[in-house]
């Protein structure tokens, strides 16, 4: 069989069937994640083997329904609609067999080639559940495979039966079944209208369609409509109809759509499901009761919130270390090998740092989405959401915010890279937004220096205290601004909580493993290449144009002239204050301190932090430089005493340039993590303008607020 | 008895009687199998009393309390 008639297959199901880990049995380690066009919904794809013969295999969102509601739904559909894979394998929970045939039902009406996958088998049988597959494939006229996905069993006939359907290529021949009377005879006299007026008709049956008119479906009436035509012919009958079954059944027609859907599900489960014994609670219901418990559930999660934290940064840290000592060590051998000059320059201070802060971010991503992996993969993530939603929902949040908000810096330390990408856990669209906008707030490791700098100059005694009022306000500020966006730009209703909290389980150590690497790799790809353009953009703004040859030309005169080495440190680390002052960064800095001069910073505070945009952490080491500490720039001890020894600095200055520093323009490789989680430059810009007035009106307001009460 | 799944009590058994919204949360509703003549228990409340948490067609599931408002429900009596 040639590539060009590669047989494709199409996996579907309910999320927590399994499909993951059936995907995963098929496909081994050959697959890879791509985008479906246009939106931010992962598309896996990967390559079964049989026998010698190559199958694609695509990974569908997993969907409970087929609607046109959620952007995971709409994908699965119009995948199927439009690219007509020879066969789909539907994912069925056995242990959970009415709620996950419900989709399958709606695949035979839309007609698909269809086997059904029941996985879990040995779940359904702990549970006492005898399952008649015979009698299964017999009432639903497709074959019936049992796996088991986690350890892989009938995986391999599960790909020779789809196989042998796609082989026979057949044509899709959508299930008819009734919805009753009055919506059947209401679907024959819109089915005769379709089928007369439907260009495509042959490809999608006209009474799927007439079907989804009468369920009001968004997306097919659209298209409907499209064609001014039949629109005017077929939605006053759509209309007609759905008023007289409004009247006769006291119900709309999706509902009794839905409701015999379900009954002719639960007429098949009767036939095919024995239950051999009746267990009241289970072994999940038992722990679930422990750990959604009023007292200790909320102890527990706080516990596992902190141990994730701890473990992220924990493993984090020594990778980080040898990564950083090693871009260190590489800068180094280049400055041996160059002779100075804008080319080492370029190569150790804008490549060689650039590459190592991308990279040093991978260590964190890795050990974030694996913590993610063990709570998804295990059932807890569905909890978290369960016990924090009631608070959380009070500022338009969802449940699992508060893991992207823990590792974005809610407790001091974390890192709004990992932070931003964490909320991929969120199926609600804005409330996922609106977390990726303030998870910038929290107090991330990089800003930390500059908090400990600041606090070590002025407010040394009280130490843990300002940090502590750091944490806080920086939650304080997150939630509100939440809420804000919540109740102007992202405002609207809210999406229902209505969440299958699926049972717990033990996560494999292969999916965890998968799941890591695969949004590991998306990170270094897809965001590295650009976080490393702009920081060599940065490296720019912060080098040139430098002082000119006359210039520079005098100092080196003037240095090669001092008397001792004290002196020569000295002249040095001024002429470096007087090259950054010349750069564009400098200039930005002068030109925007007419704009600062109400918050108490001047030109260098400015050109620290516009060199913060490249990363926070390095507002310290600029800033060391604006004051001429040269090679001692980097010692945090060095630069708290000059700014404590230093005119116009003061605590009121310090804690509005702390607020400053907390809510500004987040780093550049949050701003590309945002481009990329959210899809388009649109909300990285908000972010950037957004949350720099935000932190210029609250340091005006410690600032102005200070002197008026007499502090500053 | 007839009354809303919000005022229901852990452990209390009940059958949904209707859905009484539309729109993506009566869909969503539905999907999920919360359809009139499915048997339900209700499982548990979230520490703030919300959301809840009830067993139906084998599995678990939650819902906020004014979600829960629109699900109208018979209440089975103690035996």
């Amino acid at each position: 069989m040639s590539d060009s008639s590669q047989i494709t297959i199409a996996l579907a199901g309910n999320p927590n069937a399994g499909k993951t880990s059936v995907f995963n049995a098929l496909t081994g380690s050959r697959q890879h994640v791509g985008n479906y066009p246009g939106v931010t919904v992962d598309k896996k794809e990967g390559e079964a083997i049989l026998e010698g013969l190559r199958v694609r295999v695509v990974d569908l969102p997993g969907t409970y329904s087929l609607t046109a509601y959620s952007l995971e739904e709409l994908v699965a559909r119009n995948y199927l609609i439009g690219q007509r894979p020879d066969v789909v394998v539907d994912v069925v929970d056995a242990a959970n067999l009415e709620r996950n045939l419900y989709l399958t039902v709606q695949l035979m009406e839309l007609g698909v080639p269809l086997v059904v996958c029941l996985n879990m088998i040995d779940v359904a049988q702990a549970r006492g559940m005898q399952i008649d597959v015979g009698k299964l494939e017999e009432l639903l006229g497709v074959p019936v495979v049992p796996t088991v996905g986690r350890r892989g069993e009938g995986v391999d006939e599960l790909l020779r039966r789809a196989v042998a359907v796609a082989r026979a290529a057949p044509r899709w021949r959508p299930l008819v079944i009734s919805y009753g009377s009055d919506v059947d005879q209401g679907l024959a006299e819109l089915t005769a209208i379709l089928e007369g007026g439907v260009p495509r008709q042959g490809l999608i049956s006209a009474r799927w369609l007439a079907l989804k008119l009468l369920e009001g479906d968004s997306e097919v009436m659209g298209q409907i409509s499209e064609d001014s035509e039949l629109g005017r012919r077929v939605l006053p009958v759509v209309h007609r109809i759905g008023e007289h079954i409004r009247r006769t059944l006291d119900d709309d027609p999706e509902s009794v759509i839905a409701d015999y859907r379900y009954g002719f599900i639960s007429a098949i489960s009767r036939q095919v499901v024995t239950h051999q014994r009746e267990v009241r609670l289970d072994f999940s219901d038992r722990v679930d009761r422990l750990l959604t418990h009023r007292l200790f559930g909320p102890l527990f999660l706080l516990a596992v919130l902190y141990g994730a934290y701890q473990f992220v940064f924990w493993g984090a840290e020594e990778p980080v270390a040898w990564l950083e000592a090693g871009f260190a060590w590489l800068g180094g051998q280049v400055s041996t090998w160059l002779p100075p000059g804008p080319l080492r320059s370029l190569l150790v201070s804008g490549v060689i740092d650039g590459v190592g802060g991308v990279l040093g971010f991978v260590p964190l991503i890795m050990f974030m989405f694996f913590v993610i992996a063990v709570m998804e993969d295990s059932g807890y993530m569905a909890r978290v959401a369960y016990l924090m939603d009631r608070v959380l929902r009070v500022f338009g949040l969802h449940g699992n915010s508060v893991i992207a908000l823990i590792v974005g810096g809610g407790i001091s330390g974390g890192c709004a890279v990992p932070g931003v990408m964490a909320t991929r856990t969120l199926k609600d669209p804005k409330a996922r937004l609106a977390t990726i906008l303030v998870v910038p707030f929290m107090n991330c490791g990089a800003k930390l220096p500059v908090y400990s700098v600041l606090i070590a100059a002025f407010f040394a005694s009280r130490q843990a205290a300002v940090l502590f009022v750091l944490t806080l306000l920086s939650w304080g500020l997150a939630l509100l601004a939440a809420r804000l966006l919540r109740s102007t730009i992202l405002g609207g209703e809210q999406s229902p909580f209505v969440m299958e909290l699926p049972p717990y389980r033990a996560p494999t150590f292969r999916g965890l493993a998968i799941h890591t690497w695969e949004r590991t790799w998306q990170y270094a790809k897809k965001a590295g290449t650009l976080i490393l353009a702009v920081s060599i953009v940065m490296w720019a703004l912060m080098t040139y144009p430098g002082l000119d040859p006359s210039a520079r030309a005098a100092w080196q005169a003037r240095i090669a002239a001092a008397g001792s080495p004290a002196q020569r440190q000295e002249l040095e680390a001024r002429m470096a204050q007087e090259e950054l002052a010349h750069t564009w960064a400098g200039r930005m800095g002068r030109a925007l301190s007419r704009l600062t001069a109400p918050l108490g910073f001047d030109w260098r505070t400015n050109v620290a932090l516009v060199g913060g945009f490249a990363a926070k952490e390095v507002i310290v080491s600029t800033l060391g430089t604006a004051y001429s500490l040269g090679a001692k720039a980097e010692e945090e001890s060095s630069l708290a005493r000059r700014l404590a020894a230093t005119a116009g600095w003061g605590p009121l200055k310090a804690a509005a340039l702390m607020v400053f520093v907390m809510v500004y323009a987040p780093c550049v490789a949050t701003v590309v993590v945002i481009r990329r989680e959210t899809g388009s430059w649109r909300w990285p810009l908000f972010s950037l303008a957004y949350n720099t007035i935000l932190a210029y009106l609250l340091a005006l307001v410690v600032y102005q607020g200070g002197r008026a009460l007499g502090l500053g | 008895m007839t009354t809303t799944l919000r005022h229901l009590q852990p452990g209390q058994k009940a059958t949904v009687v209707a859905v009484n919204t539309g729109g993506e949360l009566g869909r969503r509703i539905r999907d999920m199998g919360l359809v009139p003549g499915t048997p339900i228990r209700v499982i548990g409340r979230a520490p703030l009393k919300d959301p809840v948490e009830i067993k139906l067609r084998g599995y678990n599931l939650t819902l906020r309390n004014n979600e829960a408002d629109h699900i109208l429900v018979e209440v089975e009596e103690e035996a």
